[in-house]
This record gives structure tokens, sequence and C-alpha cells, in this order.
């Protein structure tokens, strides 16, 4: 076969072969896991957060070529991000960013999405302080971040 | 980048010399069948020749026993209601195994709104069915009895002749979908008493548009296509010829290279498991060991801690094309319900992969496969795995291989003895 065919759009199979930010954090702030292998997904993001700041993000995903992708894109996305704007992160911004996801495959950003959630709300939980002063800011949603 | 064909079970390329003899079909040879000049004669001839290769090819007794469809999955559809309707006042029950075709179970299911009913035999953790469940689910209402030859996705070869005992005692039709063991197994309808038996040739180097079912004539059968009086009035629509020539030739070529593609198949299929097996930590053949009991073609496997979506992906970047039984490669995302019949852990099928093997693939392909699914495949994604991490820092166990018994001490992290972080 001289052509080359692709399954998912170039962005998302770049992600897929390239994955950015893999691994684990030593000493991370927060570590969110999600998902179920019988269910074909788990998603682990870690964290590393100064300053109310996203500092740096880390996965390790368990799951399909979108999964995989999608968890890569995520943690792009989030780093450099204060706590109040990666607690408004949507699934959205991941599928924009890679440039859409067969519908089947929608899934996949909203697992990359809810194990970031996960993972500040870790961060939270040892961190009280910064939880009260992210639940006075909710009231007040902060405007969107533009994409690093 | 090389390219290694390992879909075997999907598809396979037209033999040159079945293109050769669709080739006329096509452009001078072009008359519709029902025609009753010259052009039309032609075509008709080409068809009876047809017919009298694939009977052959099965051991039918007559060419008037077969019928041409569009496709495997049309000719189960045509059996399966087919036979209900033209039995629906002796009866109205149908039993089927609990891993055939889709194109079986959802005849059924359709059959079942319209108030049939169907009993699901199921299978043991092979995949195989016990005769015995056959004849314990037969009523006097039953009018068909569907079981499969060999499994599209773990290859279990069923006892077809013994379950043909059972329901020739008692007088229900047996239909046999043959398309996953067609142009891989032997084949005899009168051997192993099938009533109807299905097939696609484009799995056996025919062409893709043509489906083959065998009817015996005392099966009574109706049609669910209407108009034209083709077939014997079984399926209407203008045959095919072109695909029904090449179906023609390539079952006459299968026939005689039936020894040599299963004797070269089974050598290579053994030489793949042994070399994964060697090669990659925490991986199981799913279905029946490698033997009289499996297709000669196919390996089922899974890995644990990784899923066969990613699997296939990377394989497929590596120039081997594969597929995948995990719910991530189906459009429904469900797990194959014959991983989910024989009672395979759902995590492990979701590290599902599928190879099947043809008779051009060759003893180094085979060693290039094992070198690239675990090197650049599985330990690849096991890399990515969080279930991997877990595992190697022993916080998890594996199923497939728990370290109690584990043969390759290799594999385990010096950490994994001490305690879980």
């Amino acid at each position: 076969m001289s052509e080359s065919y692709s399954l998912y759009n170039q962005t998302v199979m770049d992600h897929f072969l390239n994955p950015r930010n893999l691994g684990d954090i030593k000493d991370a702030d927060g570590v969110g896991e999600v998902g179920a292998a019988a269910c074909g997904d788990i998603m682990k993001i870690s964290l590393k957060i100064e300053d109310g700041r996203i500092k740096d993000a880390r996965f390790k995903t368990f799951g399909c070529g979108s999964a995989i992708a999608s968890s890569s894109m995520a943690t792009e996305l989030i780093k450099g991000r204060t706590i109040e704007e990666a607690m408004n992160f949507s699934n959205r911004e991941v599928i924009n960013a890679l440039g859409g996801l067969p519908p089947v495959k929608i899934h996949c950003s909203v697992l990359a999405e809810e194990a970031l959630k996960a993972a500040l709300e870790d961060y939270l939980k040892k961190h009280p302080d910064k939880a009260r002063a992210v639940q006075a800011a909710s009231s007040t949603p902060p405007a969107p971040a533009s994409p690093a | 980048m090389r390219h290694v064909y390992l879909d075997h079970q999907a598809s396979t390329p037209v033999l040159p010399e079945v293109f050769e003899a669709m080739r006329p079909y096509f452009t001078e040879a072009f008359g519709n069948p029902s025609s009753l000049h010259q052009h039309g004669l032609r075509a008709r001839d080409a068809l009876a020749a047809a017919r009298r290769q694939i009977a052959a090819f099965i051991g039918a007794e007559s060419p008037e026993e077969i019928y041409f469809t569009s496709d495997g999955q049309e000719s189960a559809n045509l059996a399966i209601k087919g036979v209900a309707y033209a039995n629906q006042r002796k009866g109205n029950h149908l039993v089927v195994s609990a891993t055939e075709h889709p194109s079986v179970l959802q005849s059924v299911e359709f059959l079942e709104k319209q108030g049939f009913t169907c009993t699901r035999v199921k299978v043991d953790g092979q995949g195989l069915v016990n005769p015995a469940d056959v004849a314990a689910a037969l009523t006097d209402q039953t009018i068909l009895v569907a079981v499969h030859h060999a499994n599209h996705d773990i290859g279990a070869i069923q006892p077809i002749a013994e379950i043909a005992r059972l329901t020739n005692a008692a007088g229900v039709p047996f239909y046999v979908d043959a398309d996953a063991s067609a142009g891989w197994l032997p084949i005899n309808v009168r051997e192993m008493g099938a009533s109807l038996l299905s097939f696609s040739p484009h799995r056996f180097y025919g062409p893709k548009g043509v489906g083959v079912l065998y009817r015996h004539k005392r099966a009574r059968l109706v049609s669910i296509l209407h108009g034209g009086m083709q077939e014997g009035g079984r399926r209407a629509g203008v045959e095919n010829v072109p695909a029904i020539v090449g179906a023609g030739v390539a079952a006459e070529i299968a026939a005689r290279e039936l020894p040599s593609r299963m004797a070269h198949t089974a050598r290579l299929q053994r030489r793949l498991w042994e070399g994964i097996r060697q090669r990659v930590p925490c991986v199981r053949l799913n279905g029946p060991d490698l033997g009289p009991l499996r297709l000669p073609n196919n390996l089922n496997l899974s890995a644990e801690f990784i899923e066969g979506e990613g699997q296939l992906l990377l394989c497929d970047m590596n120039g081997i094309a594969v597929a995948s039984g995990s719910s991530c490669v189906s459009k429904s995302l469900k797990i194959s319900h014959v991983l989910e019949a024989i009672g395979l852990d759902h995590a492990l099928a979701q590290g599902n992969l599928i190879l099947t093997l043809g008779r051009d693939n060759t003893e180094e392909e085979m060693d290039y496969v094992v070198e690239t699914y675990a090197t650049k495949v599985v330990a690849r994604l096991r890399a990515m795995s969080p279930m991997w991490d877990d595992y190697e820092r022993g916080v998890i166990d594996s199923v497939i291989a728990p370290r109690g018994r584990e043969q390759a001490s290799s594999v385990l992290p010096s950490r994994a003895s001490g305690p879980a972080s």
C-alpha cells in the first residue's frame, strides 16, 4: 500500500503516537484516577501545584487511541492554569484542541475532564484553605482561560 | 514499511485465477441470466457451472441445493427467517448457540418481536456447545436449530455431527453457519448432517458481494426478498454473475489446496502463539488450545493491563493488520459477545486481539509480528498504563499469571515483594 489511511485525524494520531506529559509526578500535589478496566478506560492524572497554579501535569492511561490522545491533550491544556480556571475545564476544550473526535469517542474526553477534576479535588482535600477560596470564587465564575 | 496481513477472517485478496475467471463477466458476458437470448444464456451457463463447483466443494447431492445471495450474512438471514416463516404453522421455537454470529442472533431477535421464541444454548469456557444442552432445549414447537461450524472470534470448532444426530432424530432442520470455517476446514454437508449451511467466498480468496446458502431439498424455506424468480424463487434480485463465477473458482481452488492451507496455517499459528507467549508476560489464549478443536488459522489473545484498540492501532502503524473484540473497537461500545459468553474477565476482554492467518503468510512474518508485538505494541502501551504500573509495584495482581504461579520471574520487579506504596 502506497497511501496511508488513518482511523483518527492527524492531531489525535500524533498525541496517541507521541503522547505529551506521559508518566507520574513524584510527590504530586493531587492525583486523580477514574474509569474501570472492565469498561475499557482508566485515566490517571497527577498534578504539581505551586502558588495556586498547575505547574506540571502528567498522565497514565489504559484505553484506546482516543483515550490516550485525550489525556495527553488535557494535560497540555491545563498546565499553567490557576486552580479556579482548571475547575472550569471542560471536555469540549479537549475535543476542540484535538480537532474533533468520532461521536462514539466523546466519552474519552469526558474521562479526561473527570480525571483532572478528581486530581484537583484530591489537592483541595489536602488544602482546605484553597478549597474555601475556590468555593468563594466559583460563585463568580472567572473568564475562560486562553489556550496555552 | 513492510505489511503483514493477519485479518483473513475479515476478508482475503481475490486470487489471480479467480479474478481472471470473473473478468469477462463484467464486460463482454454481461447478460442477465434471466434473459432468453445468447447473452442471457451464456450468463446462465456460468451460474450453473459455479453451482456445480460449490456443490462439489461442500459435498452437496445436487447443484440445485445451492443458492447464491449477496453475502454470508444475507445467507444467515435467509436461513433463519426463511425456515422460521416456512414452518410457523408447525411451531414457533428456535434453538441457537450463544456465540452465533450477529447475523444469526439478530435475525432471531427480529423473529422474537413477531412472536417466535428462542433458546440460546450456552457454551463452555472454551466456547464449545454441549450437544446435551441442545437436546435439552428441543421442544415439540422447535422448528430450527442453528449452531455455527467454527467460531468467528475464537475459532472453536463445534460438535456439528453430534448435534445433527439429535436434530435429525427429532425431525428438526439444522442450520450450520460455516462462514468462519469454509476454506479452512473440510466441509461435507452430508457427513455433517446439515439441512442448511452458509458461507462467504470472500473469506477464502473469492470476491465480496456473493454468499452461499446450501439447503437440503427436504428443508422448507421461503424467500425473504420478493420480486423476480431468481434462485428458484427463494431470492429475488439479478444475480451477481461475476462474483458468483469467482466464488465457484475460489471454491474449486480451496478444495484442492485445503490440506496444504490447513497444515501451513497451523504451523504458523503455533509459531506465532509460542513466540508471543515466550516474549509477552501476562497474555492468554482465548478459546480452545491449538489443535483439533480450533480453526488452524485463528489466534485470539488477551494481553493484560492494556486495551485492544490501542494494540490494533500500534500494530497497524507497524504494518500489521489485526482485529480486536474490545468494546472500544465495536460501534456498539460493547465487548465481543463471544468473549462474554465464555466468561472472560471484562478487563481481559478489553485487551483482546484477533489474528487470523492465510495461505501467503510466512514463518519470517510470524517472527516479525512476535518481535514487533512484544516491543513496539505491548511494551509501549504498558508503559502508558496505570494498571501495569500498579502491577509492577505489587498493588494489583495479574489475573492471567497470579504472582504465586508466575513462571517468568524476570517480569517481576524487585519492588514487587516489598510493601505496596
